[in-house]
């Protein structure tokens, strides 16, 4: 008995320790005191009006979001290809095939992120929205093939063949019998992908032209150049609000997860 | 059947390929190239030679191994009994807990960093902390509060797959709780606990945004060192920071050879939960 309240002790005192900085923020996001310490009896939604009438962040937001969305669904397409390639291949090409695709995900990023500045300067390709957007498939691609490979592994291969067997071609064998089978690896390759796009700041740095910025690297110039940057405020709604998103989407995936659990109980 | 027509699966892999070559390949081929040349494109060894003979060099070197082994220990430290006490849960309310442990991992990096720097100026505004002047301390706590959710779950993945009879067997052949959990627990449970270091040793020598955010401008890391090489923009400053990734690559490469875990890195980045 004592070892179990001592067992969730410790357990809330972690959580408190991962959520008191976030819940700090969401407090004061509806505090009219513009400066976290000092306290406002009042209590509004100024910092959200702050938020959504500054064209900057919300600028950051939406190439944030474009730039995942779009990222994601090129890497999901390659990597989804570069999967099926590979599987298919003899195992020594398979192999090396394997890992270069590795390659990204255990270097530091840093070292991706300047390997893909040095490229853009002596190709001398200004960096653009294109150079930005290749860097980030590069961030996302090799998660996207992690995902998907070992769907290919649970496949039973029989079914490509009898569907050629059946008279269709390869190609209409690989739509409609393949990508059907490994789908549930793509979609989990495309859903890293875009959390692993939203997240990253160096590769984004390194390869942005000087006009465009993500969330990332506004809150990283707001934040860590200790400038005199007078929308922090509205970055804690900002904060607030993604922390809900996250929130909401957690629960509905797992409403959802239980439902169809329980549908597959029924059946 | 057979060749002509498995060929167009095979075939997927060679634009695949070509895309590797481009942006993964012929990019660290540019490192290596500008690490042994100078402004001038001779061929130079001076580079690496400047690297280990500056003095402040060695002292980021040390800066940065001494943070990251601090924040990989307390963050085994603390994720270890989570792991433990989630896996010993029963399944549905463990699951729940152990989403409640990652789900700020999914929060912005930079805004989740910033979040901390927040809570502690809170903190030195009630006069319990030292925010300028314990920029250290600063550094070690933000890349605790980022990197533990990245701990825990590898540990708890191997702690949840544990044959339970394997424990049984050690209690029946007369092991009390603690010689059991020293002489079978840990050990099987030795995997993960590689995994997470792997997972949080590298980011923390290289990934500098905490500590720029944090550490007010006075911790310096490996990852600093070379973007600010790169932000210099000097003649030779590009072949020095290339040189420095270099090294940096070698030392990543060569730990994986030695672990073996090249080939079944688990998508952990992610969290688990796609």
């Amino acid at each position: 008995m004592v070892g179990k309240i001592f067992r969730s002790c410790y357990l809330w005192l972690i959580l408190i320790f991962l959520y008191a900085p976030v819940v700090l923020l969401v407090v004061y996001s509806f505090n009219a005191s513009n400066e976290i310490g000092s306290w406002s009896n009042e209590w509004n939604f100024s910092l959200y009006a702050m938020l959504f009438t500054d064209e900057k962040i919300l600028d950051c937001i939406k190439t944030t979001l474009l730039l995942a969305l779009s990222a994601s669904a090129i890497s999901t397409l390659l990597g989804t290809i570069g999967a099926i390639g590979m599987f298919y291949s003899k195992p020594r090409v398979f192999k090396i095939l394997n890992t270069v695709t590795q390659v990204p995900i255990v270097n530091a990023e840093i070292v991706t992120a300047i390997s893909l500045a040095l490229v853009c300067s002596i190709l001398l390709f200004p960096r653009t929205y294109a150079s930005l957007l290749i860097a980030h498939v590069v961030l996302t691609f090799p998660f996207v093939v992690t995902s998907v490979l070992p769907k290919l592994k649970q496949m039973d291969p029989n079914l490509y063949e009898a569907g050629l067997d059946l008279g269709a071609s390869p190609l209409k064998a690989l739509f409609t019998i393949v990508v059907p089978e490994i789908m549930p690896g793509i979609a989990s390759g495309f859903m890293l992908a875009v959390t692993l796009s939203l997240d990253d700041y160096i590769i984004t740095n390194f390869t942005k032209p000087s006009t465009i910025d993500t969330i990332s690297t506004y809150a990283y110039n707001a934040y860590a150049k200790n400038s005199a940057n007078t929308s922090i405020p509205a970055l804690r709604a900002l904060s607030a609000i993604i922390f809900a998103v996250i929130i909401i989407s957690v629960v509905v995936a797992n409403v959802n997860a239980d439902r169809r659990a329980k549908q597959r109980g029924n059946n | 059947m057979g060749k002509a027509l498995k060929f167009s699966r095979k075939n997927l892999g060679i634009p695949y390929f070509l895309f590797l070559c481009l942006f993964v390949i012929f990019p660290l081929l540019l490192i290596v190239v500008y690490a042994f040349t100078d402004g001038n494109g001779s061929l130079t060894f001076a580079n690496f030679i400047d690297f280990f003979t500056k003095g402040s060099n060695i002292y980021v070197l040390f800066i940065s191994f001494a943070l990251a082994i601090l924040t990989t220990a307390i963050c085994l430290v603390i994720a270890y009994p989570v792991s433990y006490i989630l896996a010993r849960t029963n399944m549905k309310a463990g699951s729940v807990y152990l989403l409640l442990f990652i789900l700020p991992m999914w929060i912005n990096f930079v805004l989740r960093t910033a979040a901390m720097k927040e809570l502690l100026f809170a903190l030195d505004k009630l006069g319990v902390y030292n925010i300028t002047d314990w920029y250290f301390a600063n550094t070690v706590i933000g890349m605790v509060y980022d990197y533990l959710p990245f701990t825990i779950l590898p540990i708890y993945t191997v702690l949840i797959k544990l044959d339970k009879n394997v424990l049984e067997a050690s209690s029946d052949l007369g092991a009390n709780k603690v010689q059991t959990f020293l002489r079978t627990t840990l050990p099987l449970s030795l995997p993960g606990i590689v995994s997470a270091i792997t997972m949080v040793l590298l980011p923390t020598t290289t990934s500098y945004v905490i500590s720029d955010t944090l550490g007010n401008s006075k911790v310096t890391i490996i990852g600093k060192l070379i973007e600010n090489q790169f932000n210099i923009g000097t003649a030779d400053s590009w072949h020095t920071g290339s040189a420095i990734s270099l090294i940096l690559l070698c030392f990543i490469f060569g730990t994986m050879l030695l672990t073996g875990k090249f080939n079944e890195r688990p998508n952990q980045r992610g969290g688990g939960l796609w």
